[in-house]
């Protein structure tokens, strides 16, 4: 009870600082509230923004992208991280294309993604997916390939069907180390949304920041910064909450 | 219970070392023989206790006759086949824990009982070999809350579910301490006593072969021959340090194995 509070407590000082220190600020340069708007008016707007229906809005089609893009990153990149895990030849053949690709920014990827999808959903969704895709595929590949051997000759010892190899071996084994690699790429896939939302379409909080400069609301602007930031922290601590699930737990003791 | 006739057991590895000479480098295949002619033949049911200096090629033989690995030459029949690759019928024990960290003790005991349709049955049937290991109030635990000595018992028991015909053991007993060691000694002598299914131990300590085995087999030299493979038929408890011939024995193989002073 004493250390939850603490966990709750702790961050909660932390961020009371980060408002003092923003409220300093403002009154120590002189800015006007256009240009830098102070935390009460960030509050208001958001207050504003909810009332009237477009955060809400803008909210579920980020995190609607997010969700399409992740998902796909998940169900193709995982299944090939997992072959490459187990199949040298092939990763000799594919994991010098995948260290290529990988380095190259998704916003890169943006001019293309248009030309090739258009306007609308499916360029932001593949922005996502492949800024997901590479880092899921390297830790998965990683996570699989460092199983201890044992593991296969005990499966090999029992008659393990190919299936059951799959099933009670390589997907638990890899799980713990999964999961955070899961949890790292959901983040970077929530940083993505944004930059893709300015490009391509009329929705998200991307469009909402970016339609709100065009509009010189800075208030706006930072109630969009504040609302990614909050989504931000409950994706990362539901993930958090993940990795401590009972199936995933003696990765962090045995070893 | 099986009857294993080893012959003419031979291991090489080949080995790929560079070598500077004055044109260039160039490679050159060399081969590191580890095993030689190995001709032994176990018989039903027999504990075999094979001995040997640390790195002679014990745990090498052991998984060829299991089927993990292949030999260069020779052949191991067991009843009179040929081993075809590891099976339910001879399980390995392993050196380290080799339990399944993220199933619990009584799903890693199950592991060799799936054939088993009828879920009640099945459990039931793990249960007996929780029971015969005597880690009952464990089954739901992981192996990484378990001691050492559990975790061997563990594995134990998910070993003999299966009722393997033989039992494949490569130093079981490392790194468990002192009381813990002649526990689970005294539990794999009961345990073969009971059962009589044939057991391939491997160890580098003397007195577990002289208070275990039905056989003992040394192995030593490089590359590897058979130094010595004797039947022990003196009556289980032994008493290593009275009984006179296994005395003698047992400063016989201090002695072979370059430690005569030791005794």
């Amino acid at each position: 009870m004493k250390i939850l509070s603490r966990s709750f407590i702790l961050p909660l000082l932390t961020f009371c600082g980060a408002i003092v220190i923003w409220e300093l600020t403002i009154c120590f340069s002189g800015w006007k509230t256009q240009v830098f708007p102070d935390p009460l008016t960030v509050v208001t707007s958001i207050g504003q923004l909810i009332a009237n229906g477009t955060l809400v809005k803008h909210t579920i089609a980020s995190l609607f992208r997010v969700t399409a893009g992740f998902y796909l990153a998940i169900f193709l990149g995982i299944p090939l991280g997992m072959v490459l895990g187990r199949n040298t030849f092939l990763l000799c053949a594919l994991n010098p294309l995948i260290q290529f690709m990988r380095p190259i920014s998704p916003l890169a990827w943006i001019p293309i993604a248009m030309l090739w999808f258009g306007i609308g959903e499916p360029p932001a969704v593949f922005l996502i997916f492949l800024s997901s895709f590479f880092p899921l595929v390297v830790s998965t590949t990683l996570a699989v390939s460092s199983i201890n051997p044992t593991y296969f000759q005990v499966a090999a010892n029992f008659n393990l069907t190919r299936w059951e190899v799959i099933s009670k071996i390589i997907v638990p084994a890899m799980l713990p180390e999964v999961i955070t690699a899961l949890r790292i790429t959901l983040g970077i896939a929530w940083l993505v949304v944004v930059a893709a939302e300015m490009i391509a379409v009329d929705s998200g909080l991307g469009y909402l920041i970016l339609d709100s400069r065009n509009a010189l609301r800075m208030d706006y602007v930072m109630a969009g910064m504040v609302v990614i930031g909050l989504i931000g922290l409950a994706l990362d601590m539901a993930m958090k909450k993940l990795g401590k699930a009972e199936a995933v737990a003696w990765g962090t003791f045995s070893q | 219970m099986s009857h294993i006739i080893l012959a003419g057991l031979s291991k090489k590895y080949s080995e790929r070392r560079k070598k500077i000479r004055d044109a260039g480098e160039q490679l050159q295949a060399q081969s590191f023989q580890v095993l030689k002619d190995i001709d032994l033949e176990f018989e039903n049911g027999e504990m075999v206790c094979i001995l040997g200096p640390s790195g002679c090629g014990k745990s090498t033989l052991l998984r060829i006759i299991a089927g993990f690995d292949q030999a260069t030459s020779g052949s191991v029949l067991i009843d009179g086949k040929q081993i075809q690759g590891p099976s339910e019928d001879h399980i390995f024990v392993y050196q380290h824990s080799a339990l399944l960290p993220w199933m619990t003790v009584s799903e890693n005991v199950g592991l060799g009982l799936r054939s088993i349709r009828e879920e009640k049955q099945r459990e039931e049937k793990i249960q007996e070999y929780i029971d015969m290991v005597e880690l009952n109030g464990f089954e739901s635990r992981y192996p990484y809350e378990l001691s050492g000595g559990m975790q061997r018992r563990a594995e134990l028991a998910r070993a003999l579910a299966v009722d393997p015909k033989t039992l494949f053991m490569d130093e079981p007993f490392t790194g468990l301490d002192f009381l813990t060691h002649m526990r689970m000694r005294e539990e794999v002598v009961m345990m073969h006593l009971y059962t009589e299914k044939s057991v391939l131990f491997v160890t580098h300590d003397i007195d577990d072969a002289l208070v275990m085995g039905d056989r003992i087999v040394i192995l030593g030299g490089r590359p590897a021959t058979v130094l010595l493979s004797r039947k022990l038929t003196y009556p289980h408890p032994r008493k290593i340090t009275s009984e006179p011939e296994l005395v003698e024995l047992r400063r016989e193989i201090f002695f072979m194995l370059g430690v005569p002073d030791a005794v």
